[in-house]
């Protein structure tokens, strides 16, 4: 899994509900989740994603199991998360959804482009090289396969 | 030896592990999703429905035509599917499953992140999304990677007018956000075993505020005593007594109440500290602190007195109301002016009930302070059920006197 496209620069431990707020989760339209992304945070951030690399400070989604999160990210058009450490449950639900996620410490520059090469286990950035943290075996099954949903399609 | 989590899960700490789930639950909100996932999976097939629920309790009763449809059509699924189904008043979640449902020992997954509160009856408890459920509803097993652990030593017992929420408020302090991420907290030590069953279960409840994956109590005489009053036997848990670089020392007689001040959960100060912060909304309820015993507490302080500032209390379940109605606990809060939701979540993540207004200012019992999360330019302070009922009869945040 190969991408690039320009950093969009977030702190350390970015909750769900900064992700998504409680106000927007009742429903079924996907186009809702990526249009209020972020909305708490910065209200022009959603306009900015697509084709973005989020690189973030550590704890990245930490807080509520609401997989709108990880879903209102990557239907915003971002290609890709990168930071230090990301809370569990985000962790699992981006992959299950198909939203690459890097574990790596890359120092961000607002619209520099980011490249990833996942399966050769690398991400650069602002002149820094990072070794990207594999991913579990099953897990990179399931995030090639597209997300969880079609592993079980192909496997169940 | 080995910790709890790898004697349940069966594996040594850092191995994956696929493992049979004991008991899976989805709320109105994860199960939507969760309904979503499984359909497009295009699934035809379901896992042992009896170890699957449905529990509503997010936005309860339906806050519009939209939330209506959705839960009628999870509704719908549930009762055609024959999963267990608790509808609109029932309570929490994770409360439900602390009546009599969850056993030691068990593997608990829920579509929640506080599914970890019901490590306290020495399960292996905690939260995944909504695809990981749907895969669960399909075949009845999840991978788990088994977690390292950290060990919460107590000593001592509890003084004065501190409670489990100022230990659980404490330990969060001393952890941070992240202190515990991927890990489990084992609530070992001679102070364990001071602590009651609601006691435990808020501690374990706020294990996810360190970014643990499971908070754990070993089951002992007092998990033993709280099943066999709902008629369930089980035997007690052999402690092996670890200890690690990393584990935390609390001594239980050195807390004192404490709050958790917007916009995170692990910024800590005194009570003391804070007195005289005005407030707009006093909050107490949640899967936290919602609990007859909390209700009884709360009661204890306000009775015969007014409250000086909204204070909105929501049972943690149908059980928690019938109980307080019954000894009159609930009589007591309605008495000096408190407002009484249905049994469920409240305003704890301001999705329809009991939200504040820009620059409002609650002390909640809750679990989370997140910026606007109970409403837009709100702020939250988090603290025990004392502190909540002294401030609330004076509309500032106030020390609780001793009992």
């Amino acid at each position: 899994m190969i991408g690039e496209g320009p950093g969009v620069c977030l702190g350390p431990d970015i909750d769900t509900d900064v992700v998504i707020a409680g106000r927007y989760l009742r429903t079924k339209d996907r186009s809702v989740w990526a249009e209020h992304v972020f909305e708490d945070f910065d209200p022009n951030l959603a306009r900015r994603l697509k084709g973005s690399v989020i690189v973030a400070g550590k704890n990245f989604g930490c807080g509520s199991s609401r997989e709108q999160a990880a879903i209102a990210i990557r239907e915003a058009g971002v290609i890709a998360v990168v930071a230090p450490s990301f809370a569990r449950i985000f962790f699992r639900n981006a992959i299950n959804i198909g939203l690459p996620l890097i574990e790596c410490d890359l120092p961000c520059v607002e619209g520099k482009n980011v490249r990833f090469d996942i399966r050769a286990g690398w991400v650069k950035a602002a002149g820094k090289r990072c070794t990207i943290q594999p991913l579990s075996p099953r897990m990179q099954e399931i995030l090639s396969a597209g997300g969880l949903v079609e592993y079980w399609r192909k496997h169940g | 030896m080995s910790t709890l989590s790898e004697q349940i899960l069966g594996g040594c700490a850092g191995e994956y592990v696929d493992r049979a789930v004991d008991r899976a639950y989805v709320h109105d909100g994860t199960g939507v999703l969760t309904l979503e996932a499984w359909k497009s999976i295009g699934a035809d097939r379901l896992a042992d429905a009896s170890r699957l629920y449905v529990l509503f309790d997010h936005i309860v009763p339906a806050n519009n035509s939209t939330t209506a449809t959705l839960q009628h059509e999870l509704r719908d699924f549930a009762c055609s599917s024959f999963l267990n189904f608790s509808d609109v008043g029932g309570g929490i979640c994770h409360q439900l499953m602390s009546e009599g449902v969850v056993r030691p020992g068990e593997v608990v997954v829920g579509a929640d992140s506080h599914t970890c509160t019901l490590g306290a009856f020495g399960a292996f408890a905690t939260g995944v999304g909504a695809t990981d459920m749907a895969a669960i509803w399909l075949t009845g097993e999840t991978w788990f990677r088994v977690p390292e652990t950290i060990g919460v030593h107590l000593s001592g017992s509890l003084q004065g007018a501190a409670e489990a929420k100022d230990i659980a408020l404490t330990y969060v302090g001393k952890l941070g956000t992240d202190g515990a991420s991927y890990k489990a907290l084992e609530f070992v030590g001679d102070g364990a075993g001071t602590l009651s069953m609601d006691d435990r279960l808020v501690l374990c409840n706020m294990a996810v505020e360190t970014g643990a994956k499971a908070g754990m109590f070993y089951a002992d005489s007092v998990t033993v005593r709280y099943l066999a009053e709902r008629d369930i036997v089980v035997a007690k848990q052999e402690v092996e007594p670890l200890t690690r670089p990393g584990d935390l020392e609390i001594d239980l007689s050195d807390i004192v109440p404490v709050v958790s001040v917007p916009h995170r959960v692990d910024t800590i100060k005194t009570v003391r500290d804070l007195t005289g912060l005005p407030l707009d909304q006093v909050f107490v309820g949640t899967c936290t602190n919602g609990r007859y015993s909390d209700l009884e507490r709360f009661a204890r302080i306000v009775k015969g007195k007014k409250v000086a500032v909204r204070t909105i209390i929501v049972p943690a379940s149908r059980e928690t109301l019938a109980r307080a109605i019954r000894t009159g606990v609930l009589a007591t809060l309605v008495e000096s002016g408190c407002t009484i939701g249905t049994p469920g979540c409240g305003p704890c993540l301001g999705s329809h009930m009991g939200v504040l207004g820009e620059g409002e200012v609650c002390l909640s019992t809750a679990n989370r302070n997140f910026r606007n999360r109970m409403g837009v330019g709100g702020e939250i302070y988090l603290s025990s059920v004392a502190t909540a009922a002294a401030s609330a009869l004076v509309g500032e945040i106030t020390e609780p006197e001793v009992a």
